[in-house]
């Protein structure tokens, strides 16, 4: 674990792995591209500036802007000067395997899912199917426990949370039902 | 004395059953969320906003409260009884804890942390009391020009003293910077950043923001990395402690108190700094010097002291300036924001009632946690054992819940993704989080400042340093402001400054501080795997990151 404490700050790694190395020019091009985006973004801004505010919408953006690119060059040299950021750890975290992109794009769907079917089929069709869904995704395999879990979880939000608080939960197709 | 007499008001306010109740419920859910593990205070306070929403300010401000204390103290046992911690403000206490839980006293572990919790909130909370209302009045005397300087002090200093890298720091700021320019600009009513999309006028909401970055972004990442066989719990037992325990953690948790609730209240001092040098001190002090690293409850008593005094500490300038300076109460100024209240010097002055309701609360929730969580904490072990597969679509579950009850609308959640996305690049890349927050919430706000100043000097730089006298129509500059910028330059130039002092002083000094910044990384590092991000510069920031009085 030394060298992971060696590796805190921007000093060379003690493993370079090409594909780690690749994925961080990644965060290079994002940064620009976000970049890129806040200042064309702001340079469509007209820049009226007034007595009440001589500065005007434009310079912050501009500056952000430029920042961004500035930092996404200086993460590129620091990248090939060896700096590699340090992967989170915690409690349930195995950092010795790789990233399981399987699973977070199941996720990911799941999520995706949720967001697309809410407003139809209400909070509680809705946010069960997210909680099996994702259950299942995460390696569950009690299908009927997890069914009832989900339910229990969904209709037991939307009665305490929408009807006792007063939340702003849709409840979609089963309006009228519940 | 004012504070005893606005504090004895505030108990008045805190004291009503309903608020008590609402205490109650917020410590019982903030202690069962804070103590599954992957959850840290920030995330138990932001997935549990929505509970919030539709009470009223004062009633949800406590509320809050409650939360915040119990998933602190949640976030405390998990460490003790997992052997990997999870938040880095609870990574010391997770040395000697786990350590001692190992030996069979888990018990004796989860008691002094209590009770040093307890007493640290206490203390922590009556320093709170009386130091909020000078600050402040300290606060309204500034102007926008100082103002501007104090904030871009907060930025600067959560960026680059606290994390590893500061490089990363910077452009995890630059994309907080980034979200707070989205929507309508507060002066000219421009649209920026908007791309024609009218749910995003009204800018994005920091709540979607924060549960985005730490409840969806965490939960992905943990899916991505998921341990396939889940960490071993320590069983425990009632907590208890014998009078040779007591007697050996009443001092680390007075000392662990005083470090803790200074490094709180300053901008970027957080809860690593204190809790790092409060093992260092407890084991230098020890008489049991051969049970550290064995399990002494010195190591115990004084870090999880300092963490709960610091984070008393950190409410100071939140409450005081609007300043958040740590995740969680970057959270709770985002839930502030959301029930309509504008944080920021003239909180306690418009909003007296609830600050001083929310002091007072404080105290109530820290007694009640202490007299539920001895009882309790055979059960809160129980939660570590939750499957995870549950525990994380569980947070997936309610972070959807609570994003779409913002606005009742699902494009919030699609931001939700966007941010659940960056935060797990973050997590991937090393990016820090806090300074992306508190960008998001201060961004606006810095630039509102610096362009009033600018009105007020017509445009002229200059404005940025000082103003024009009103009685005399005559420039002054802002000792005050030249001040704070002279330490941002002293922040952002350090690295330079350290290394011109370690070939200018003699070996022997240098070799001291090398020791002193080395110990408890390599302390942690050997029994925890786990990274250390605080101490590559050791103790001497401290004198870097006092603000000016």
């Amino acid at each position: 674990m030394s060298e992971a404490v060696a590796a805190a700050g921007d000093q060379p790694a003690a493993r370079p792995a090409r594909t780690r190395n690749r994925a961080e020019y990644g965060v290079c091009v994002f940064l620009a591209l976000v970049g890129v985006v806040v200042l064309v973004d702001a340079l469509q801004l007209s820049n009226n500036r007034t007595g009440v505010d001589p500065l005007g919408p434009k310079p912050v953006p501009v500056f952000v802007g430029s920042l961004l690119m500035v930092l996404a060059v200086a993460l590129a040299v620091a990248v090939t000067r060896g700096s590699q950021g340090e992967a989170e750890a915690g409690e349930d975290i195995d950092l010795s395997q790789p990233v399981d992109i399987k699973t977070v794009l199941l996720l990911l769907g799941v999520f995706v899912a949720n967001i697309v079917l809410i407003d139809f089929l209400g909070w509680v069709i809705s946010g069960g199917l997210l909680f099996y869904g994702s259950a299942i995704v995460l390696g569950s395999r009690h299908f009927i426990r997890d069914l009832v879990i989900s339910a229990a979880l969904s209709l037991g939000t939307f009665y305490g949370f929408a009807i006792g608080l007063g939340v702003g939960l849709p409840a979609g197709i089963l309006q009228g039902i519940l | 004395m004012e504070s005893f007499q606005f504090l004895l008001n505030g108990s008045a306010t805190a004291a009503t059953p309903i608020n008590l109740l609402l205490s109650l419920i917020g410590v019982i859910i903030g202690t069962a969320v804070g103590v599954l593990p992957g959850i840290g205070p920030a995330m138990t306070v932001a997935l549990l906003l929505p509970i919030t929403y539709n009470l009223e300010p004062t009633g949800a401000i406590i509320m809050l409260a409650g939360i915040f204390y119990g998933g602190m103290y949640g976030g405390s046992t998990t460490s003790i009884l997992l052997n990997t911690p999870g938040e880095s403000s609870s990574v010391v206490t997770a040395i000697e804890g786990n350590l001692m839980a190992k030996g069979g006293r888990a018990a004796q572990a989860l008691a002094t942390a209590a009770v040093g919790s307890w007493v640290a909130g206490t203390i922590g909370t009556l320093l709170l009391a009386f130091f909020a209302p000078i600050v402040t009045r300290f606060a309204i005397s500034l102007g926008a020009p100082e103002y501007f300087a104090v904030m871009l002090l907060a930025f600067i200093a959560v960026t680059a003293v606290l994390g590893s890298s500061r490089l990363r720091g910077f452009i995890s700021l630059a994309l907080g910077l980034t979200v707070g320019l989205v929507g309508l600009d507060s002066v000219s009513g421009q649209a920026r950043l908007t791309f024609g999309i009218p749910q995003l006028g009204d800018g994005i909401d920091i709540v979607v923001v924060a549960v985005g970055i730490f409840a969806l972004g965490e939960a992905l990442w943990v899916a991505a990395h998921l341990r396939r066989q889940v960490a071993e719990v320590i069983p425990v037992g009632r907590p208890w402690m014998g009078k040779s325990d007591f007697k050996r953690s009443w001092k680390p948790w007075l000392r662990g108190t005083a470090l803790g609730f200074p490094f709180g209240a300053i901008p970027a001092g957080g809860a690593e700094i204190p809790t790092f040098l409060s093992y260092i001190t407890e084991k230098r002090l020890t008489k049991h010097p051969e049970e550290f690293g064995k399990g002494a409850i010195e190591g115990v008593a004084g870090p999880e002291a300092a963490n709960n005094a610091s984070a008393a500490g950190t409410m100071v300038p939140m409450l005081s300036l609007g300043l958040p300076t740590n995740a969680t109460a970057a959270v709770m100024l985002a839930a502030l924001v959301s029930y309509g209240i504008q944080p920021g010097p003239l909180l306690l002055q418009r909003e007296g009632d609830l600050v001083w309701g929310l002091i007072a609360s404080l105290f109530i929730g820290n007694t009640l946690l202490l007299i539920l969580n001895l009882p309790l904490a055979p059960m809160w072990a129980k939660l570590l054992r939750i499957p995870r597969p549950y525990l994380y679509a569980g947070i997936l579950f309610f972070a959807s819940m609570g994003a779409y009850a913002v606005n009742g609308s699902s494009f919030d959640l699609i931001l939700l993704l966007v941010f659940g996305l960056i935060g797990f690049g973050m997590r991937r890349f090393g990016l820090p989080v806090l300074p992306l927050i508190v960008a998001v919430i201060l961004g606006p706000r810095v630039e509102l400042q610096g362009r009033r100043a600018l009105q007020l000097s017509s445009g002229d730089v200059k404005g940025l340093f000082g103003s024009v006298d009103v009685a005399t129509g005559q420039f002054q500059l802002s000792a005050l402001a030249i001040v704070v910028y002279v330490i941002i330059v002293l922040i952002l130039l350090w690295p330079l400054i350290f290394k011109v002092i370690r070939k200018v002083l003699p070996a022997k000094a240098a070799a001291v501080i090398e020791e002193i910044s080395e110990e408890p990384a390599l302390a942690v590092a050997e029994h925890h795997h786990v990274e250390v991000t605080q101490t590559d510069e050791g103790p001497s920031r401290t004198e870097n990151t006092e603000t000016p009085k």
